[in-house]
């Protein structure tokens, strides 16, 4: 009865969605008020609707009812709760009902939260976000439908494999999915204002909350598919260019590239066009996204040759969205008038110019991700694009962007003077000089991108403090004054310092992680010791245990550090009951300056454990620099302006201040 | 200046990138896309020895050795031809015997030198590349469609 019920309500959500989609619209264009207000119940209708039929599976789960298909394939009794919970996303089908579900949540969302939009914006907005909403409801209830019955039922289930069994990614993919769909209220306001070819300052200010909001979740949903990575799959790397990253990454490029365009149109009435484009491309992205990874179409792409109907809808939703989009964009946008005007040497043009490269590195990534689909899908043979083909390219390109993104910031909007910024971040390049020459004293066998990359970050690091000391005049004012600017410097502008601060910190563990680290890979017996880093390893052997749903060969290392002992660590081998998989848990050891990470694999027949032990250094300041950059992302989030959706009282004392936010 | 110049400064500095981007994915492509090859083709076409390749194929049954020093050695089959693989390090975790494998690496001397070996989906899962070489060997005997299905749950 239950799947029934969810069943239902689906077709219901769609009824509605396509009420939403249509009568809105043209109520908008024909003026008629009584259609347009249509839109905001309809939209909140349509939430409750999904929230029905997503309850209804996630009741399923809980339940163990395995007269449903979709439970059957992905859970099992012997689960624990929260991966029955998890289970309900942890798949094809009932990921699309979590998309749906926060599509229509962000829906109602404008549509409660929206009274200060103008009327007919909101409708329209309303209406496009309908409009997604109708083609993924389509392809659920046409292609994939969770409530799908089995008969005869089966007296237990296939069980969630046992590598999703993590709490970390537990919560990636609902984190992964508020950032993709948060791109489609970007969409939406974007196609809205295409209709009715009207892009201002108003409309950049209702988009940039959507787009932090979006880029906050995704910054935090990737970081933690990468932590789990680390962790998990126990080979001691966090990010392998696998095309399912590269999938959520290209939207995340995108996205951080609209979030810097947006503030141009907001402050400065200008690059309109533009934002309006990277809005369609960073939804359009994730849309790929979503499809690329749930279709298996990446393993291989027989997979659409298997699954016709699947690949097919895919292919031409894409197809609509991405091609209709653009089409109008192509009609509409001559339309759009920009009243700002700059020199190339600005502010404006220092953030063109970081879209530009971000959009180079995102069409870069593109390329490599779907070259062996394409190649293949034409025939000529089978091939892989990794790791190399990656660093090769997306590096040099992420080179001048981050040392332009020190200066940025300090030049003034409009027209500005290189020379003067550049004097100002004297100090910066004494501290990236200074970073550099005592990495490449500590690391003196290191690869010369190591040091690059640390003095990279040490100049962006020290470059934005250098902007903040500027913009609260420390040292040239009293310290009161300072104070006082402190106090009054908008969050907005906040969360641009932590924001670059946070990927400079990033940016140092990556080439720490990267470029330095140290891997040994063994067979040990008993009591035989191996030295990693200056970190002496004794092997105490293994023993087994039980886990709630495996069974564990959990091994014993005690490590040293010139004869003091640091830490005894314990990774363990899992073999789950259900499904006989199985899984490596590392053992992981965080320092300031590193981890140590240890793993134990089989045995071989002389009784020696195959062991993999890694000094990792610097991994906590990727974790650390991503936490800052997404609290600088929250911390805008609540500026001033966004929450009352006009602009900041500009007075006498903040002028400077303003002039400064981002 | 003039808009139109600024226009053109832009303009100037998107198509700078654009090479550069362009130069950097050629002479990547060039250097670092890996071919994928079943044991057939690496016995038949002689892939010159220390060219990088990806081999597909299943683990022979009783062909896994395990050495000391961490190294172990298997056989990779499609049913046809047979190569032998030697790889130093951590297994993943779903390697078996009789089950799809994917190592990336060098022949050398008719020996295959993986420094990557994945086999990263459940047993009833074959990797595409793998089901191919057996299709092409004539000794394919699964269903499409399972197989699909299961690939999407590791995601």
């Amino acid at each position: 009865m239950t799947a029934e019920i969810g069943h239902f309500a689906l077709i219901l959500a769609l009824l509605m969605a396509t009420v939403q989609a249509t009568l809105p619209l043209i109520g908008a264009h024909k003026g008629y008020e009584s259609w347009m207000a249509t839109a905001r119940p309809a939209a909140v209708t349509q939430f409750g609707l999904v929230a029905i039929s997503f309850g209804c599976l996630t009741q399923l789960y809980l339940t163990s009812d395995f007269s449903v298909l979709n439970v059957v394939q992905n859970s099992h009794t012997a689960k624990p709760l929260i991966y029955k919970i998890a289970g309900v996303w942890a798949n094809h089908e009932g990921s699309l009902l979590l998309w749906v579900l926060i599509l229509s949540l962000f829906g109602s969302a404008v549509a409660v939260f929206g009274s200060n939009l103008p009327p007919k914006l909101r409708a329209r907005v309303l209406s496009v976000q309908a409009m997604i909403a109708v083609g993924f409801y389509l392809f659920m209830l046409l292609t994939s439908n969770p409530f799908e019955r089995i008969f005869p039922a089966p007296i237990n289930g296939q069980d969630l494999n046992p590598l999703l069994q993590d709490p970390g990614l537990a919560i990636h993919p609902p984190m992964l999915y508020l950032g993709y769909v948060g791109f489609s209220m970007a969409f939406s306001f974007a196609i809205a204002a295409l209709i009715e070819g009207r892009v201002d300052a108003a409309w950049a200010r209702w988009v940039r909350p959507w787009t932090l909001a979006a880029w906050c979740f995704l910054t935090g949903g990737i970081t933690l598919g990468s932590w789990w990575a680390y962790y998990e799959l126990g080979w001691g790397g966090w990010w392998f260019w696998d095309p399912v990253e590269n999938a959520s990454f290209m939207p995340w490029l995108a996205g951080t590239a609209l979030l810097h365009s947006s503030t141009v149109v907001e402050k400065r009435d200008t690059l309109k066009g533009w934002t309006i484009l990277l809005a369609i491309v960073a939804f359009s992205l994730s849309l790929l996204g979503t499809f690329l990874v749930r279709s298996g179409v990446l393993t291989s792409v027989h997979a659409f040759a298997t699954d016709p109907a699947r690949g097919v809808f895919i292919l031409a939703l894409l197809i609509i969205v991405i091609g209709g989009s653009l089409a109008l964009f192509a009609w509409r946008a001559p339309a759009l008038v920009s009243t700002g005007v700059f020199q190339p040497l600005s502010r404006e043009g220092a953030l063109l110019l970081n879209n530009l490269i971000m959009a180079t590195a995102t069409a870069a990534v593109l390329l490599g991700t779907l070259y062996p689909l394409l190649l293949d899908a034409v025939g000529g043979g089978k091939v892989s694009v990794g790791a190399p083909f990656f660093n090769a390219v997306f590096i040099p390109l992420m080179v001048p962007m981050i040392a332009a993104m020190a200066v940025g910031p300090m030049l003034s909007w409009k027209r500005a003077d290189l020379k003067p910024a550049l004097m100002r971040l004297k100090v910066a390049a004494l501290a990236a000089g200074a970073i550099m020459i005592a990495a490449w004293a500590l690391v003196t066998d290191g690869p010369v991108m190591g040091v690059v990359g640390i003095g990279l970050a040490g100049w962006l690091f020290a470059g934005t403090c250098v902007e903040l000391a500027d913009r609260l005049r420390l040292f040239k004012a009293p310290l009161a004054d300072s104070l006082s600017r402190l106090r009054r410097t908008p969050r907005a502008a906040w969360g641009m310092t932590l924001g670059h601060l946070g990927l400079a910190i990033t940016i140092a563990g990556m080439t720490g992680a990267g470029a330095w680290r140290t891997e040994s890979i063994q067979a040990m017996k008993p009591s035989d010791t191996v030295t990693v880093a200056g970190y002496t390893f004794t092997f105490d052997g293994a023993s087994g245990g039980k886990g709630p749903n495996y069974s564990i060969t959990e091994g014993t290392f005690r490590v040293f550090k010139d004869g003091q002992p640091v830490v005894t660590l314990n990774p363990e081998k899992r073999i789950y009951m259900v499904s006989k998989r199985p899984t490596t848990e590392a053992a992981i050891h965080t320092t300031f300056f590193g981890d140590l990470y240890a793993v134990v694999g089989d045995q071989d027949p002389s009784g020696a454990y195959v062991t993999r032990l890694y000094f990792n250094p610097l991994v906590a300041w990727m974790w650390a620099g991503v936490i800052i950059m997404v609290t600088g992302g929250c911390l805008s989030l609540t500026d001033r302006r966004h929450r009352i959706g006009a602009p900041a009282k500009r007075s006498v004392q903040n002028a400077a201040a303003q002039a400064a936010g981002a | 200046m003039k808009r139109k110049h600024k226009r053109l400064t832009f303009v100037a500095i998107a198509l700078l990138l654009l090479g550069a981007a362009t130069a950097l994915v050629l002479s990547a492509f060039e250097d670092s896309i890996v071919f994928f090859q079943s044991p057939t083709d690496l016995a038949e076409k002689k892939v010159a020895d220390g060219k990088r390749v990806r081999l597909g194929g299943l683990v022979e049954e009783g062909s896994v050795k395990k050495t000391g020093d961490a190294i172990t050695l298997f056989r990779v089959t499609d049913l046809k031809n047979t190569v032998t693989v030697s790889y130093k390090g951590l297994l993943p975790d779903l390697f078996r015997e009789g089950q799809g494998v994917v190592a990336e690496g060098r022949l050398k001397a008719g020996v295959f030198n993986a420094d990557e070996v994945l086999a990263k989906h459940d047993e009833t899962y074959m990797p595409p590349e793998v089901a191919d070489a057996l299709k092409k060997s004539g000794q394919w005997q699964g269903q499409d469609k399972e197989t699909n299905k299961k690939s999407e749950k590791l995601y």
